[in-house]
């Protein structure tokens, strides 16, 4: 006979928190402004949305100062859909983050995209139920953020361009980098912590393991259904599409299109069906020539 | 112990963490094989539906054309095993899902999605099951429940009254993720019932 739980419940553990990431692997997340745009998102199939008043290639255009969104718009977006939804807080501004858990949210990202709040510290995450989603260049910044308390890692790709090239840069700088790890004598270890500026403890993890201690996830310039699936071959374990779908000519066809090309990204025949005839991608700009280049935020 | 005795069991790989059920089997001695297109199917004796999200698989069953010929063989009796997203989809009744959202009606249940809350909510606890000796760890992620199981569903487990892990003939669905925890037995369950299966058929 079915009885109750033997013990008690523990809420916002590393594995609860960590297992909700897991659960978005071989997804899209998608970046939405309004109630409408999320019911767009998941009629595609988009695993989460991510809510916030501008997408980045309109913080670009508009400059100024970017901050969490407002929480009337969280809250009609989160009303609006039943699949998992993110909101972004600067960088070290723990009171936005508290805001955001407060809300309800199911992810917080913890942004580059966003103005930074602090300029030496990140957030202490281990502090939060909400588990946190942060971005990263290369492998020593993701252990430090993980060491923080992330419990999932995007590499950050240059938000709001269009241009995939520095997604790919960086997811290859830290897989590269965990392949590399993994061929190293344990007596290396201590010089590599050195070098990546990363707890010791963390750097031997991903050298027995050979990945990181959570999910790898890829942002910031992915536009096409191929950018997803060439990110996904290169090892990204799901993508955030932030202007890309929304800035497109057709934001419905786009949507379904990454998404069936993230699935399917080992099969050209269902990459190529999909993106026949789509319509317009979003212009964007090359990531070399922008002015503000958000991914080096972040330290 | 169950082996899985090299026996091809199918994991639907749309989206989700089929990697971790992957990797159980394997443990498990059985020969997992990614489920993406109709042709995946028909090699498997069986299949795991993984935790993800329903929605988006749902989207991508009906793209990918798999929907018809999956249905079809449940309908003939192949073994499944559905966690999470995977028990939304195996269910006859989505009580508060997408009105296009499709599900599979292997298993006479009607289930609530995100029945326990938000993230924020979701919970890792020990399980008692009927059938097992000793607690089953189960991790909850945004987890549905079974708001009604008819009358050839047995209830396995629950939490707070209601039911979050039952079975109908070869058909196991579970709330939370066996495949987080790591605990393999509900996996053993599934693959036993491939053997049993097995078994019937020569009767026959």
């Amino acid at each position: 006979m079915a009885t109750e739980p033997a013990s008690g419940r523990r809420t916002g553990t590393d594995l609860v928190k960590r297992g909700l990431a897991t659960q978005l692997r071989g997804g899209v997340i998608m970046d939405v402004v309004t109630p409408e745009h999320a019911k767009i998102a998941e009629d595609a199939g988009a695993v989460a949305v991510m809510a916030l008043e501008r997408v980045p290639a309109d913080i670009r255009r508009d400059g100024g100062v970017a901050r969490m969104s407002d929480p009337a718009l969280i809250e009609a977006i989160k009303a609006a859909v039943t699949i998992p939804v993110m909101a972004k807080a600067r960088i070290g501004h723990f009171a936005e983050a508290r805001v955001l858990e407060a809300l309800g949210v199911d992810y917080i990202d913890e942004s580059e995209v966003l103005t930074p709040a602090d300029d030496e510290h990140h957030i202490d995450k281990w502090q939060f139920t909400v588990p946190f989603v942060c971005g990263a260049n290369n492998l020593g910044e993701a252990l430090r953020r993980i060491s923080e308390g992330a419990a999932m890692i995007r590499s950050k790709g240059e938000a709001g361009t269009g241009d995939v090239k520095e997604a790919v840069r960086h997811l290859r700088q830290i897989l590269g980098d965990i392949r590399k790890l993994a061929q190293a004598a344990s007596s290396e270890i201590y010089s590599w912590a050195k070098q990546l500026q990363a707890p010791v403890e963390l750097v031997r993890e991903v050298a027995d393991t050979g990945e990181l201690p959570v999910p790898l996830f890829c942002a910031g310039g992915i536009a096409t259904p191929a950018d997803a699936a060439l990110v996904m071959e290169l090892g990204a374990q799901a993508v955030f599409v932030g202007s890309g779908i929304f800035k497109s000519s057709d934001p419905p066809r786009f949507a379904r299109a990454i998404v069936e090309a993230t699935t399917h990204f080992k099969d050209p025949q269902i990459v190529a069906k999909v993106s026949r005839g789509l319509g317009e991608a979003m212009r964007g700009q090359e990531a070399g020539a922008v002015e503000v280049r958000l991914s080096e935020r972040g330290w | 112990m169950v082996r899985g005795e090299g026996r091809p069991v199918g994991v639907l790989a749309l989206q989700g963490d089929f990697r971790e059920h992957v990797e159980l089997l394997r443990r498990l001695g059985a020969r997992p094989v990614l489920v993406r297109l109709p042709a995946d199917l028909a090699a498997v004796e069986g299949l795991v539906i993984p935790g993800g999200e329903s929605t988006a698989m749902s989207v991508l069953l009906q793209a990918s054309g798999l929907y018809e010929p999956l249905a079809a063989r449940l309908q003939e009796g192949m073994p499944a095993l559905g966690t999470c997203a995977g028990m939304i989809l195996l269910a006859r009744e989505v009580l508060d899902g997408r009105p296009d959202q499709c599900h599979l009606g292997a298993i006479d249940i009607s289930v609530r999605r995100n029945a326990f809350g938000r993230q924020r909510e979701s919970f890792e606890a020990d399980l008692e099951v009927s059938g097992l000796a000793g607690p089953l760890h189960a991790v909850f992620i945004r987890a549905p429940v079974v708001e009604r199981a008819g009358p050839q569903v047995e209830v396995l487990a629950r939490v707070d009254g209601r039911p979050v892990l039952c079975r109908q003939g070869p058909v196991l669905v579970s709330a939370f993720h066996p495949e987080l925890a790591g605990d393999p037995r509900l996996h053993q369950w599934f693959l036993q019932s491939l053997t049993q299966r097995k078994e019937n058929v020569r009767a026959f």
